[in-house]
């Protein structure tokens, strides 16, 4: 997985509440059997002007001029909730997206995000919508400063936002770390714990 | 240790390694579900390291999301059924579970069903386990006192390869519902008052015990029925402690503990409830007996009222936006819409009591004229006991369709769709903006409630329906 370690970049808004990810991805934009080729999918239904198809809709904000190279999305509260697919995560990855700002987040698109390179900063509501009033005054120039370093989000305006994560999230996010050769690293433990572990329940090992 | 919940202690037989402030916990888990929508990239992930499954025996596989719901005689006419894409899914699916030992029950199987309905009907989902699944709602096996939630697919390939999950600890949320619920107000309605209570981020972060005399009340069906939608209140899971009717529920099921494993296996999962002053993060307590049906009228499931009630006004321009996408008016209840389709069927309300439930109301009844009925069991077992009792013939003889076992309309990836502006009065459980099809409108209600609008070919209230 690629590092993220501090990014400016234009940032689209997008402040609706509770933003589901088949809205992110429909599902019948995820019928493919790898992670690429979805980032066309992304927000297909209110990005193109009909279904299945891929006529732009002029009014959707990454349609919109600046906007179309965004790399930082800010959006409301509960953004991703619902299905666990990890097509959402994906999609936006390979539109452009590297960091989500929201006052909250669905939990297993949390995750996923993290796993993926796209760092989910929780900030307020209030903050989000802030910056995003500060963006759209001229989004190609008011540009929106995420820092993993340092915990730090920095407006247009150049003021700052400090934000938490996980230090294993942040880390993984930092050092571009993958989750399953870290496990694996750990064999001996879980060999340990199933040994164990099947003479207390021997029903659970067919 | 001290007072533990239903939770904490399914949490803390699975430990590897526990949670430190700077490391998640490594959690064991017990059964691993697949299915062919978010598996593939998993097993590429595995291909392109040389990774094997590390136990392909507690991994469990089968075709439910992309599945045509008419019959499949043979594999190489999956292409007519479904699109050329879903066809290459499933495809893929019995590949690479052929080719890493995963047990599939696939087309041949009259195992086949929907993943959250087959594991508990195959006695495979059981208490005290830790089950996960790349779906979110992986919560309907906390039913059974399972600590169960859906994970994305580069967490499925960490659980193939080693079995075992990165988690935080979540925190906890009491349900307490009390009282009786009233005649034509079920399970679903009770969840989606509560979801109506919380908000769909109510639950974000926490796991949700239910608790109370209506839930205990509750048969196993009904039960998977509340867990299910544990996830539209944000929760990562919802469980139910077990009791007389989980174990009656798995007694003789064929992948339940036998013999004397039988024995030890009960013990250990008496011992699971909440001890007497175990602490949650959070209480809600809800009466059940001053429940009426619930219906949705927006485009989440949060956004919900009792049938008979107005839409209520909302400030926020989210609110305005998904009141407009469904073409409802604040102020005007949803009872008398009319309806396009109805939907019988997914992992919150497929299994044989939904049905029976739905065959009540279609009794010597018709569809109303104009409107499309689909009833979906969840498994193939399900289908066969329903022809069993003669519900095929109840849904056929009021006009509805029956159908082979799988997810279907609930998310339409298999060509069971809502066409555009259309009403659906659905009994899955989401009705967000095009889940059911490209500009499709979802109303999520019971199977009373679907059926009796089915009939009244407009949003019904089912206790007009019921037969003393």
């Amino acid at each position: 997985m690629e590092k993220f370690t501090t990014l400016t970049a234009i940032a689209a808004p997008l402040l609706m509440i509770n933003v589901d990810t088949d809205a992110i991805i429909p599902s019948r934009e995820m019928k493919k059997v790898s992670k690429t080729g979805l980032a066309d999918g992304l927000f297909a239904a209110w990005r193109y002007t009909t279904p299945g198809g891929r006529e732009e809709n002029p009014d959707f904000v990454l349609n919109r001029g600046p906007y179309r190279q965004a790399k930082i999305l800010l959006a409301g509260l509960n953004f991703g909730c619902g299905s666990s697919r990890e097509h959402a995560a994906w999609a936006l990855h390979e539109w452009g997206v590297r960091a989500i700002l929201a006052p909250g987040f669905g939990n297993i698109f949390y995750g996923n995000c993290v796993r993926n390179g796209i760092v989910p900063v929780v900030i307020d509501n209030a903050r989000v919508e802030a910056i995003a009033a500060q963006v759209e005054r001229d989004p190609e120039r008011n540009r929106v400063t995420v820092d993993l370093r340092q915990n730090l989000v920095t407006a247009p305006d150049g003021s700052t936002t400090t934000f938490a994560l996980a230090p294993a999230d942040r880390e993984m996010l930092l050092e571009g770390l993958d989750a399953i050769a870290m496990t694996q690293k750990r064999d001996a433990e879980i060999l340990a714990f199933q040994a164990r572990d099947r003479e207390r329940r021997p029903w659970i090992y067919p | 240790m001290g007072a533990q919940s239903l939770f904490e202690k399914v949490w803390n037989d699975h430990i590897v390694a526990a949670e430190t402030s700077e490391t998640p916990a490594v959690l064991y888990i017990d059964l691993h579900l697949t299915h062919e929508v978010t598996s593939p990239e998993a097993f590429n992930v595995l291909a392109a390291r040389g990774l094997a499954v590390r136990r392909p025996d507690l991994t469990l596989a089968t075709l439910d999301h992309s599945t045509p719901t008419v019959p499949v005689k043979t594999l190489k006419e999956l292409d007519l059924l479904v699109e050329s894409s879903a066809a290459t899914q499933i495809r893929v699916m019995i590949e690479n579970c052929a080719k890493l030992g995963i047990r599939l029950l696939g087309f041949d199987s009259d195992q086949r069903g929907i993943v959250h309905v087959i594991g508990p009907e195959l006695g495979i989902t059981q208490p005290g386990k830790t089950i996960v699944c790349g779906d979110s709602h992986t919560s309907t096996h906390g039913a059974f006192g399972a600590l169960a939630f859906g994970i994305g697919t580069t967490e499925v390939a960490h659980v193939l390869a080693s079995q075992c999950l990165l988690q935080r600890k979540p925190k906890t949320l009491a349900v307490n519902v009390q009282g009786r619920l009233q005649p034509g107000v079920t399970a679903k309605d009770v969840i989606l008052a509560i979801i109506g209570r919380i908000g769909v981020g109510g639950g974000t972060g926490h796991v949700i015990e239910y608790r109370g005399s209506a839930i205990s009340a509750l048969s196993m069906d009904e039960r998977m029925t509340v867990c299910n939608m544990s996830i539209e209140a944000g929760a990562r899971a919802g469980m139910i402690a077990p009791d007389d009717t989980t174990i009656q529920y798995l007694s003789g099921r064929p992948l339940a503990p036998q013999g004397r494993d039988w024995e030890s296996a009960v013990r250990r999962w008496r011992a699971l409830p909440c001890d007497a002053g175990a602490r949650f993060d959070r209480e809600v307590d809800v009466d059940a007996s001053v429940l009426a049906p619930m219906v949705t009228f927006g485009t989440n499931p949060g956004m919900v009222v009792p049938i008979d009630q107005p839409v209520p006004a909302g400030e926020t321009a989210s609110f305005a936006k998904s009141l407009a996408y469904m073409g409802v008016e604040a102020g005007k209840p949803m009872l008398g819409r009319p309806v396009d389709v109805v939907f019988i069927g997914s992992c919150t309300n497929s299994r044989l009591s939904d049905l029976r439930d739905a065959a009540q109301v279609f009794r010597g009844r018709k569809v109303s004229a104009g409107v499309r009925a689909l009833v979906v069991p969840g498994s193939q077992a399900i289908k066969k006991q329903a022809e069993a009792e003669g519900l095929d013939q109840v849904f056929m003889a009021a006009g509805a369709e029956w159908r082979e076992s799988g997810c279907s309309m609930c998310l339409g990836m298999n060509g069971d769709t809502v066409g555009r502006g259309q009403l659906c009065v659905s009994t899955s459980n989401r009705n967000f903006e095009g889940r059911q099809g490209v500009g499709a409108r979802t109303v999520l209600a019971s199977p009373l409630t679907a059926a009796a609008s089915a009939v009244a070919g407009r949003v019904a209230d089912p206790r007009q329906y019921l037969r003393g």
